[in-house]
């Protein structure tokens, strides 16, 4: 098949087709929040209103619910609200679900970015170093650091480092996003503290939240920086043994020209899609972290309607982050094969 | 019978276990030549050692403490001091082996025989078969895994048992994609034609020609998600949703010495030592596994 003559339509279509499988995952999802919020629970509506609810909210909750239809009708009612973003009502907080998520969204958000930053910034040179003195320290480090990631519970990590740099050496500031007396201080206009305080202006604000984000944060990028940096490694190590780069090094080039313009360059693509996973995956492990720091985000969210088995928070959470994790994981495969023009056939 | 090298390194062995110990003494050899794998291996055999034998290597008991001795840091009676029930922390996690062993067996033993069979048939019969099965497969597998395993807890209540099937329905996809990817391999040899031709049943070709031939990679991926499986279990127990007190599991252990974290660092700490040096053990052994058995999937 020649890559020049084909008509638009013929380029068009894979892209369709992928487009189809995500909205295809994004039902599978449904299905499975579904499947656990109506079929798996023996009493599904005593699992959405607790058991503390009233005779008259039960039976108004199960008419609501609809159990005695068939599953079939149930599901897609089920996907009818919630992309009509009606995800019912939360019984701890006794607000819409979406409404919840709206609010705690961003402080994961924030917490997240700034962990992917730390990964990449840190990551990728250190892969690319390593690989470029294979066996050297540098190239150990990424070995052990990669181990580490696998091995070590991130939420544990998050108690010691509250020891060692809260409770020993003061360096940051302890659990939350801020400190306790600038509480409520910066009006909400993006929810990115570091950034609403900024606007405002209020420096006080910027440095203690600044202090409150930057161990979690820093623990979260470790184990996307461990990620991050052995498959960049692993990337460069495969380009470094190609011929071009036999040539380049024959014809005289300087060896930070070969690293960085002939190995460094063609595996960026590749990144893409780790960096893209690696972040879907701090959004999932700010789960563990926030619980560590009580961090008002959505896993603080998500544990706490656990909980106090408030079904329609948990399922709603599950759906935002699932929905955003898919998002994430099949964007960055579609940007792949956009820029990557191997991967096109 | 002799056990000798030489017998068991032939080239052409008489019988079809002269063969099979042949493989694995070569197998051995290979991982012997890893000293990272080895040391792998020592920290699994003594998990399993620490487990089987943990009444009697335990120095206390796990479940009783006095209070008078509580939250006492390490000494020499107590090497990783006691907990706010005056309980031995040493004894507590050497009992805790148990309960990581249980949930990383059971796990395993759920999630790898599914994926498998999903994987073999999937790969063996092609067509819309193939199709619905890996949609489902890929449905599954861009899911966070730990969210899932989450909601399932949350539905299905906490418990040990639950946690156990919650992380088996979130593992058994990866197995399925690598079983289905090796049957591709060798789906239409000739060896497979030939026991068709014999009019062995769709059902027999499955799992005693190429179940058997996947078991390989899927073994080394087993092993290498063990570490993952002992985090999510450890994680599920911190957040309450696993094992529940008094039950000694690691995770849980970590959640209640939180609130002493910042006065008495080891109730929370030490638990996370044995989490750590587990799943490392169970990554060093994993990647020497798979060079030794799969070399098409080694790092670099």
């Amino acid at each position: 098949m020649s890559q020049a003559v084909r008509p638009l339509p013929a380029r068009i279509a894979p892209f369709g087709w992928a487009l189809a499988t995500i909205a295809l995952t994004f039902l599978g999802l449904l299905a499975i929040t579904f499947t656990i919020g109506r079929v798996v629970p023996i009493d599904p509506v005593l699992a959405v209103v607790g058991d503390r609810a009233s005779r008259e909210t039960y039976e108004a909750a199960r008419l609501a619910m609809g159990i005695d239809d068939p599953l079939v009708f149930q599901f897609a009612r089920y996907v009818g609200d919630v992309l009509r973003g009606d995800l019912g009502m939360s019984v701890s907080t006794g607000r819409p679900v979406i409404e919840d998520l709206a609010r705690v969204f961003p402080a994961t958000l924030e917490l997240a970015t700034l962990g992917i930053l730390i990964g990449v910034l840190i990551g990728v040179p250190m892969g690319v170093i390593a690989a470029a003195r294979q066996g050297t320290w540098i190239d150990q480090i990424v070995r052990v650091l990669a181990l580490a990631g696998y091995a070590i519970p991130a939420f544990w990590l998050g108690l010691v480092g509250l020891v060692i740099f809260y409770a020993q050496l003061r360096w940051v500031g302890g659990p939350g996003r801020i400190g306790i007396f600038l509480d409520g201080t910066v009006p909400v206009r993006t929810g990115l503290l570091l950034i609403d305080s900024l606007l405002d202006g209020n420096w006080r604000a910027f440095r203690s939240a600044w202090s409150h984000v930057v161990l979690p944060a820093t623990i979260l990028g470790f184990f996307s920086l461990a990620y991050i940096a052995r498959m960049t490694r692993s990337f460069m190590l495969e380009q470094l043994g190609q011929e071009f780069i036999i040539t380049a090094r024959v014809k005289g080039a300087h060896e930070r020209i070969i690293i960085w313009r002939h190995a460094f360059r063609p595996i960026r693509v590749q990144l893409i899609t780790v960096i893209g996973l690696s972040y879907a995956g701090l959004l999932e492990g700010s789960v563990m972290i926030e619980t560590v720091f009580s961090w008002p985000g959505i896993g603080n969210y998500l544990t706490t309607a656990l909980l106090n088995a408030d079904m329609n928070a948990v399922l709603g959470a599950t759906l935002v982050v699932g929905a955003v994790f898919i998002g994430i994981n099949r964007g960055s495969d579609l940007l792949y094969r956009l820029l990557d023009p191997r991967a096109r056939t | 019978m002799i056990l000798t090298r030489d017998w068991l390194l032939s080239d052409d062995p008489e019988t079809r276990m002269q063969a099979r110990m042949g493989q694995a003494y070569r197998l051995a050899r290979a991982l012997r030549r890893n000293p990272l794998a080895m040391v792998g291996l020592a920290i699994i055999l003594a998990l399993l050692v620490v487990a089987a034998l943990a009444p009697w290597l335990a120095p206390y008991s796990p479940l009783d403490g006095t209070l008078s001795n509580r939250l006492q840091p390490p000494s020499a009676a107590h090497w990783m001091g006691t907990d706010e029930l005056g309980r031995d922390i040493l004894s507590r996690v050497i009992h805790g082996a148990r309960i990581t062993l249980f949930i990383v067996v059971l796990v395993a033993i759920i999630s790898a025989p599914l994926g498998l069979l999903i994987g073999a048939v999937s790969g063996y019969y092609g067509g819309w078969v193939d199709r619905m099965l890996m949609g489902v497969t890929d449905i599954f597998l861009s899911m966070p895994r730990l969210i899932l395993a989450l909601a399932f807890v949350a539905a299905l209540g906490p418990g040990i048992e639950n946690a156990v099937i919650a992380i088996a329905i979130t593992a058994w996809p990866v197995y399925a994609r690598i079983a289905r990817a090796e049957t591709l391999t060798f789906r239409s040899a000739d060896f497979i034609a030939a026991v068709q031709m014999q009019g062995a049943s769709d059902l027999r070709i499955i799992t005693r020609h190429v179940i058997p031939l996947c078991l390989s990679s899927t073994i080394v991926r087993v092993t290498l998600d063990m570490a993952g499986i002992i985090l999510t279990a450890a994680g599920l127990g911190f957040l309450g949703l696993g094992a529940q007190p008094p039950l000694p599991e690691w995770g849980a252990m970590i959640s209640r010495g939180r609130a002493f974290i910042l006065d008495q660092w080891w109730v929370a700490t030490m638990p996370g030592f044995a989490i750590v040096i587990v799943s490392l053990g169970f990554c060093l052994f994993g990647d020497g596994l798979r060079d030794v058995l799969d070399p098409k999937g080694r790092s670099k």
